[in-house]
C-alpha cells in the first residue's frame, strides 16, 4: 500500500516539502502526492525527478495524482503499467485536422463517421484522452452532431482537450462546445507518457 | 478584468493611463511639470523585517524610475495581522522602507493600515518627470540594444528561502539586489537619453519584455549568454521551488517566445520567473549603449548587461538565441 500525501489547496512550495519528507522516510517504494494546481504538479514532478525518482501523473476529478517511485529504476510500476494496462485504456487519440486523407470533402465525412462511431466502442476500448489540435479544434467548436457524440464519450470518462493556442489562432476560443482547453505542456506530456497514440487527420 | 471599463474620459492632461500596461501613470500638472504616480505592495520575500520593508519600498519606487521620473513623496500601505505580529517587527518594516525612501530623496507623508491575516507592505509613490524624460514602454526601435540592470532568479530564490532551501550566501546576494534602488540606473538613463524602458517585476523578464515588444511592434533577440541570473536559482528550479506566478507567466507568454538556444527547461524558467524589485529593462540606440551600461554599473548595478537587440517584428516577439 503506497503512502498518500494530500497536498491539495497548499501554495508552492509546500507540496514539494511534503513530498520531500515522505520520500526521505522511505528507502524504496512508491508514494502518491495529490495536488490541485498545475504549478504544484510541475514543482513536485521536478523535485522528484531531481532526486532520481520516476513520476507518473494522472488527472482525477481536476486533481493531479503523482505516483513517485523511489529506489528502483527498471521495474517502476507507474511506467511499466502504461503499455500493459489490463483495460487497455491508456490510449490517446491525437486529432490534428478536420479531415482524413487527401480529399477534403471525403475526408471530413470520414472524420465525422470515425468519431461518431466511437460511441459504439466498449468502455475498455475507449481512449483515455482525445486531443484536438490545429484545424482539429473546428470539430470541438462547430460540428454539433459530432460534439453531441463526444459528449457521450466524455460522460464515459474520455478526456476531451482542445489546443488553446489553436483556438486562439483561429479566433474561435469562445465557440468551444465540449471538453477542456489543453496547453502545450499537457499535450506533449500526454504524448510522451502514453504508449499508444493514435493520430487522425 | 479591466477590459470593458474606460478609465480615460478624455481629460487632455491624462498622458499615460491604465490602457497602456505602463509602469506608472503620468498626469500633466502644468506645461512644464508632469506627475507620475504608482502604488504596489507585496507579501514578505525575506525573513528580516527591515530588509522586507526596504525591498517592498524599492519595488514600489521602481515604477517611478521605469517612467524616467524622480520620487517625491510616499504613503505607507500596511496590511498586518495585529494579533500575531510583534510590534518591533512592524516598526522595522517601516524603518526599512524609510531607509529606501530617504535614499530616493523622497519623504513619507503618511499612510494607511488595514488588519489582514497575511502581511503585505508597500508604498504609494508620487513623483515628477520632465516631459523629455518620460520613458514609455512602447517606443523600442529596431537596431536598439537592450540592457537589463539586475540579475534574474529572485522569485525562485525567495520561494526556496520560505522552506530554508536556498543557501545563506545566495539569499544575501538576492536580498542586496532586491533592496537596491533603480534610481541610479534611471538617472543614467535620463542623462544618456533612451528610447524605451520598463522594470522587471511580477511578469518576469519575458512578460515585461513582451509588453514592450508588442507595444513597440518589434521583436527582441535576447542572448542567453549574457542575461544575468543567480546561478543557484537554476538548481532550485530543478528541485521544483518555482513560484506559481512564474508558471502563470509561462502559460501567458510562451506562445510569443521562441527558444532557438538549446537550454534546459530549468533555465527557461529563470526567464519566466516572477521578480520582486527587479532591474530596469532599457531599449537604447547602439551608439549610446556602452556609455549607458558603464554609467549604470558605476551607479551600483554592477551586474547590468547588454542582453540583446531589437529587430523588426518577427513571427515571435521574443527570441532567445
Amino acid at each position: 500500500m503506497s503512502q498518500i500525501v494530500d497536498a491539495k489547496g497548499l501554495a508552492c512550495p509546500q507540496p514539494v516539502i511534503m513530498a520531500k519528507k515522505a520520500l526521505s522516510d522511505i528507502t524504496e517504494g512508491v508514494i502518491t502526492v495529490i495536488v490541485d494546481s498545475e504549478a504544484s504538479r510541475e514543482n513536485v514532478r521536478r523535485f522528484s525527478e531531481s532526486q532520481g525518482c520516476t513520476v507518473t501523473v494522472t488527472e482525477k476529478d481536476g486533481d493531479f495524482h503523482l505516483e513517485i517511485a523511489k529506489g528502483y529504476t527498471c521495474t517502476v510500476p507507474g511506467q511499466a503499467e502504461i503499455p500493459t494496462h489490463p483495460t487497455g485504456k491508456k490510449r490517446v487519440m491525437f486529432i490534428q485536422s478536420e479531415t482524413i486523407g487527401p480529399d477534403e470533402g471525403l475526408g471530413k465525412q470520414l472524420m465525422k463517421a470515425f468519431l461518431e462511431n466511437m460511441v459504439e466502442l466498449e468502455d475498455h476500448e475507449l481512449p483515455e484522452r482525445m486531443i484536438f489540435v490545429n484545424r482539429g479544434v473546428f470539430i470541438t467548436c462547430l460540428w454539433d452532431q459530432t460534439i453531441e457524440k463526444l459528449g457521450q464519450l466524455e460522460k464515459r470518462d474520455v478526456g476531451i482537450f482542445s489546443c488553446g493556442a489553436c483556438l486562439d489562432y483561429f479566433k474561435i476560443a469562445d465557440k468551444l462546445k465540449i471538453g477542456k482547453v489543453g496547453n502545450a505542456f499537457d499535450t506533449v506530456q500526454t504524448l510522451i507518457q502514453y504508449d499508444n497514440v493514435i493520430t487522425l487527420g | 478584468m479591466l477590459r470593458n471599463i474606460s478609465f480615460n474620459d478624455g481629460n487632455p492632461d491624462l498622458i499615460v493611463g491604465l490602457e497602456h500596461s505602463e509602469d506608472a501613470g503620468v498626469f500633466r500638472l502644468n506645461d512644464g511639470t508632469f506627475l507620475v504616480q504608482t502604488a504596489d505592495f507585496i507579501t514578505p520575500v525575506v525573513d528580516d523585517p527591515f530588509m522586507y520593508g526596504r525591498i517592498a519600498a524599492a519595488n514600489s519606487l521602481s515604477d517611478i524610475y521605469a517612467m524616467g521620473g524622480q520620487a517625491i513623496c510616499c504613503l505607507n500601505l500596511v496590511c498586518y495581522d495585529s494579533c500575531n505580529i510583534k510590534s518591533h517587527e512592524l516598526r522595522n518594516i517601516l524603518l526599512g522602507a524609510l531607509d529606501a525612501v530617504r535614499e530616493a530623496g523622497a519623504v513619507i507623508l503618511g499612510g494607511h493600515t488595514v488588519d489582514d491575516r497575511e502581511m503585505k507592505f508597500g508604498l504609494s509613490v508620487t513623483g515628477i518627470v520632465e516631459e523629455r524624460s518620460i520613458t514609455r514602454n512602447n517606443s523600442a526601435r529596431p537596431g536598439d540594444l537592450l540592457i537589463l540592470t539586475k540579475p534574474l532568479g529572485m522569485g525562485i530564490l525567495t520561494t526556496a528561502n520560505k522552506v530554508d532551501m536556498a543557501s545563506e550566501k545566495s539569499m544575501e546576494t538576492a536580498t542586496a539586489i532586491m533592496a537596491m534602488l533603480n534610481r541610479g540606473a534611471a538617472e543614467a538613463m535620463n542623462e544618456v537619453g533612451v528610447h524605451s524602458a520598463t522594470d522587471i517585476t511580477g511578469f518576469g523578464l519575458i512578460g515585461h519584455a513582451l509588453e514592450m515588444a508588442r507595444a513597440s511592434n518589434v521583436s527582441f533577440r535576447l542572448s542567453t549568454d549574457t542575461i544575468p541570473f543567480l546561478s543557484e536559482a537554476v538548481d532550485l528550479a530543478g528541485m521544483g521551488l518555482i513560484p506559481a506566478g512564474s508558471y502563470a507567466n509561462r502559460q501567458f507568454a510562451e506562445e510569443s517566445v521562441l527558444f532557438e538556444a538549446n537550454i534546459t527547461d530549468d533555465k527557461k524558467m529563470i526567464y519566466f520567473d516572477a521578480q520582486t524589485s527587479g532591474g530596469l529593462f532599457i531599449s537604447v540606440s547602439t551608439d549610446k549603449a556602452t556609455r549607458l551600461l558603464e554609467k549604470i554599473r558605476k551607479s551600483g548595478a554592477s551586474q547590468a548587461e547588454i542582453i540583446g537587440k531589437v529587430t523588426d517584428l518577427q513571427e515571435k516577439y521574443i527570441i532567445f538565441a
